[in-house]
């Protein structure tokens, strides 16, 4: 690659009625998911116990199943995970069963049924009264993350830019938990912790966007919002693509590599950053031109911030004098 | 006409930049180096409350070592307590045993992993990153205190006191009882209620809010504790049951264990490195109870305990340390006949004391004993019942174990009923130590589990492996991504990124902070997107250097991504704050490496790589980038 550069001239803002009919859908569709299949919650929401045992060798579920059912636990499930030694068992909280000494009894059934030398690999309980906190805090907790961006961005750029902005974030959280909800994978803290991150992630996008937006109206003359939107689009394609890949090529990495308990986190990360980059351009961008963002509402930037630029400028100008100057003189030399 | 020489853009930094670069290299390399030597077995030794060791414990120690030829690296005596460094796990296993055997219980004997740090390095202040439970292996335990039990009791305490109170003042009451959540005097007529209520206001209006209710048909007054002395309850309660836990944690011999106040009634148990959960929830779930014995003076308690018999009418039992003493076998009163006790100033000897109330059966009960007794001493014994899961002959039994300590033995001095001051205490801590143990023995509120993770050691290490290894991969990938889009520049981002990762783990261990599974995923992550920031900028050199001439496109190319920079990384700042203020335990070290992580990257992204690209490029001409 030289040093010449392509910017590309796609018309993005184009197709930007199609892609919120795509978006539109895309969000239906998860209402649709939460509504027929609802999140397959962990326990760190609904409450219960969650057992993780590591056989020597392979284990039969069946067998496994049934001296569950024998010792009493009815309700239990048992699924293989991660590989065939290793079993995780759920069991839903109990009404007035004391779940702390849970563990113990499940793993006392399990070890005199097989005598075989089983390992507890992780035990979790969550009381259902800790669980119902902790579902409060999470969407509390995405909901002030929410808020707060929607003052930052109001005060760094104009309302239409923030509310476009939410309303992609929400647009982004919305699709993530539609595909949890649609491949039933399981949904706790972590995956909480990703969609916050996702949040975080995808803001950062449009940012960028919008920073060249604001840029491009002072600097443009054809002041036209579509128009503007599309250069700025374009301008930050490169650098959009570069760091969506890096950052999923680290969560692939994670996903792969990472372990059965990282995996959910992950998913919803890269569901996140793939939704989120679509959403910079085609949700927060399209809403802030719905909106009817102008250059005149970006023009009334703060004066000092003007003066910088006419002193770049002139800054500019000196050195591009003084470097003409400097190679003219080495030419002249060059030649004596 | 030109006179702005020095306004020239060379792209040099002052020198100030480069030596703030190179000083946070080398502190970021040091502070990160302890985390690549890994850890030792060992056993570390502290004391009990109350015992110091000495020379001579030191001698026993040596000596117990040496008579088992166990392979001992080293051995420290530091802040009181032993660390003693083992080169295998099987020789630190039975150490712990032996030692544990030897010592008794004036010593918690515990398996630990000491940091190999070398020496030069721990001059330094230079500590590994702590690892939480999901690498290390352990159990964490979230306890809830029965606050609404707390408060029961309270109102049962004071049933006693107010028909007392009622009885001297010589009205008659129909019944006192715990009623409607509060306390109802039932008197027969409107009459006697209305005295009733005047002498109860003269008494209990500091703690109760009083009303009475004048309805001839069952007249009454209703007393409720005020905001302020129900707030005090539970403050108390939740102290309590940490001073409990503390001791019973102290039993099952755990190196570091956190034991923390969790909002308002809830109470974090973090036990690293303890597998056998099982009995770690049936020593957390122990009861604790209290009596108030005389001391039999006419036997020897040494003597008692060399033979193993104590002299009729009496037991033997011992002090925390170790003391024996005989104790008659008639109990005074025992803990349910507590209602309070505090610690506080002896106004006529400036030491320090308790004072402690007892209920009316106790009180009178005491009464009886002191009148006969006055010079004779009297103990305080604190015991603790709990069940634990035994193995005995391939067969698991549970069995009961009961601990009886002596918590204080003093002279009876005068006769007392329900009210008295144990004094001459050494210190305002014993003092407290001891009116807390009065009140955890009396009346703890009952405290339940209500959350729990448990890692075994196996899974801890996978997920050390799992963890390390994508972090590994993510970094090499992005690394060769780089390379390909930016070539020299995007070596020099790699150098930068680089020295993030040293940076962040020189910082997270530094500050100590609990690094766990999640943790890891957000340097991960921070991985990803450090190198947005360079990205940005060599776009923009990019773009400029279309139109402008090398010098000025590096120059431009900072200066007009630094604001997309800013802004992009502090809106994800805010949302890692969020997640930190809202999160529990390992949603907190995600957002911890996250934040570290973003504000790292823009000093290492931004004033890092310009560093090494002024380094190559200012001042020079230069026709073409590799870019």
């Amino acid at each position: 690659m030289s040093n010449e550069v392509q910017t590309t001239n796609i018309n993005f803002m184009g197709q930007r009625h199609l892609a919120m009919v795509l978006s539109i859908v895309l969000i239906i569709g998860s209402f649709v998911g939460l509504w027929l299949k609802g999140l397959n919650f962990g326990i760190d929401f609904t409450g219960g116990t969650l057992i993780e045992v590591s056989y020597p060798k392979a284990v039969e579920l069946p067998s496994l199943r049934k001296h569950l059912t024998d010792a009493g636990f009815d309700e239990a499930v048992a699924q293989h995970f991660g590989s065939a030694e290793d079993v995780l068992i759920r069991i839903a909280p109990r009404e007035g069963m004391n779940s702390a000494q849970l563990s113990n009894q499940v793993m006392d059934a399990l070890k005199s049924s097989s005598g075989e030398d089983i390992t507890l690999r992780r035990v979790e309980f969550v009381g259902p009264q800790v669980g119902d906190e902790l579902t409060e805090d999470g969407a509390l907790a995405v909901l002030y993350a929410l808020f707060g961006i929607l003052i930052y961005v109001a005060l760094r750029f104009e309302w239409r830019f923030s509310v476009g902005s939410v309303t992609a974030l929400v647009h982004d959280v919305i699709i993530t938990v539609g595909v949890f909800a649609w491949t039933q994978m399981q949904f706790d803290l972590t995956v909480l912790a990703a969609i916050l991150a996702v949040i975080g992630y995808s803001l950062n996008d449009t940012i960028v966007v919008f920073d060249r937006v604001r840029e491009n109206f002072r600097t443009m003359r054809d002041g036209d919002p579509v128009h503007v939107t599309n250069v700025a689009v374009n301008q930050m394609l490169s650098r959009t693509i570069m760091t969506s890949l890096t950052t999923l090529i680290v969560l692939l990495a994670l996903f792969f590599l990472g372990g059965e308990v990282i995996h959910g986190f992950a998913a919803a990360l890269i569901v996140g950053i793939v939704v989120g980059t679509y959403s910079s351009t085609y949700v927060a961008s399209a809403i802030a031109i719905l909106l009817g963002v102008s250059k005149e509402d970006l023009m009334k930037a703060p004066k000092e911030e003007r003066d910088t630029e006419a002193e770049e400028a002139e800054l500019q100008r000196i050195f591009l004098e003084q470097e003409a100057r400097r190679e003219a003189r080495e030419v002249e030399s060059n030649k004596s | 006409m030109f006179q702005t020489q020095q306004k020239l853009i060379t792209n040099q930094y002052p020198a100030w930049k480069y030596l703030l670069l190179v000083v946070a290299t080398v502190i970021g390399i040091l502070y990160a180096m302890p985390n690549l030597f890994g850890d030792d077995p060992a056993v570390q030794i502290s004391p009990v409350k109350s015992v110091v060791f000495n020379a001579e414990t030191e001698k026993q120690v040596e000596q117990t070592l040496q008579k088992a030829q166990l392979d001992v690296k080293s051995s420290v005596f530091e802040n009181g307590k032993f660390l003693i460094r083992f080169k295998n796990t099987e020789d630190q296993l039975k150490a712990k045993s032996l030692l544990k055997d030897e010592l008794g219980r004036q010593a918690v004997v515990a398996l630990n992993l000491a940091p190999a740090t070398p020496a030069w390095l721990q001059a330094l202040g230079a500590q590994p990153m702590y690892l939480g439970l999901d690498l290390r292996g352990g159990v964490h335990f979230l306890m809830d205190v029965d606050m609404e039990a707390a408060e029961k009791k309270a109102y049962e305490r004071y049933i006693d006191e107010v028909k007392a109170a009622l009885r001297d003042a010589k009205v008659r009451y129909l019944s006192v009882e715990v009623e409607n959540g509060g306390l109802e005097a039932k008197f027969r007529d409107i009459e006697t209620e209305k005295t009733g209520m005047q002498v109860l206001a003269g008494q209990y209006s500091d703690t109760f809010i009083l009303s009475s209710v004048e309805d001839s048909a069952a007249p009454k007054v209703t007393m409720r504790l005020t905001d302020k002395t129900v707030a005090e309850i539970k403050k108390y309660a939740l102290q309590q049951n940490i001073t409990t836990l503390r001791n019973r944690i102290n039993e099952l011999g755990v190196a570091e264990p956190v034991i923390q106040q969790q909002g308002d009634r809830r109470i974090v148990v973090q036990l690293p490195g303890v597998q056998d959960t099982a009995r770690a929830k049936e020593i957390l779930g122990a009861t604790a109870t209290l009596e108030f014995r005389l001391v039999e003076e006419k036997g020897d308690p040494y003597q008692a305990e060399k033979t193993g018999y104590a002299p009729n009418g009496s037991l033997l039992y011992h002090f925390r340390n170790g003391t024996p003493i005989l104790l008659q076998r008639r109990t005074i009163v025992s803990g349910e006949n507590v209602v309070n006790a505090q610690s506080g100033i002896d106004p006529q000897q400036g030491s320090s004391m308790v004072s402690v109330t007892l209920d009316g059966a106790g009180g009178r009960k005491m009464l009886a004993t002191t009148k006969q007794n006055v010079g004779n001493r009297m103990a305080v014994v604190y015991i603790e019942n709990r069940v634990e899961t035994i193995e005995e002959n391939g067969q698991k039994v549970k069995k009961r174990f009961t601990t009886k300590d002596v918590i204080n033995a003093a002279v009876i001095r005068g006769q007392f009923a329900d009210r008295f001051q144990i004094t001459g205490l050494d210190s305002p801590q014993e003092a407290q130590d001891l009116a807390l143990l009065l009140r955890a023995g009396a009346l703890a509120a009952p405290m339940e589990i209500v959350e729990e993770r448990t890692v075994g050691p196996s899974l801890g290490q996978d997920n050390i492996d799992q963890g390390f290894m994508s972090v590994v991969v993510g970094f090499i990938l992005v690394l060769i991504l780089m390379g390909w889009r930016y070539k020299l520049f995007g070596m020099v981002a790699n150098v930068a990124l680089t020295l993030n990762l040293v940076i962040i783990v020189a910082i997270l261990s530094m500050l100590q902070a609990t690094l766990t599974l999640p943790g890891i995923a957000g340097i991960v992550l921070t991985v990803g997107m450090a190198v947005d920031a360079n990205v940005l900028i060599f776009e923009r050199i990019r773009e400029e250097l279309k139109n402008s001439s090398v010098q000025s496109a590096i120059y431009a190319g900072y200066e007009k991504a630094f604001v997309t920079i800013a802004d992009a990384n502090i809106t994800t700042l805010l949302a890692a704050v969020v997640l930190f203020s809202f999160g529990t335990g390992p949603i907190k070290g995600f957002a911890i490496t996250l934040s570290i992580g973003i504000l790292t990257s823009m000093f290492t992204a931004i004033l890092g790589t310009r560093a090494i690209i002024n380094i190559m490029y200012g001042n020079k001409r230069v026709e073409k980038l590799s870019i």
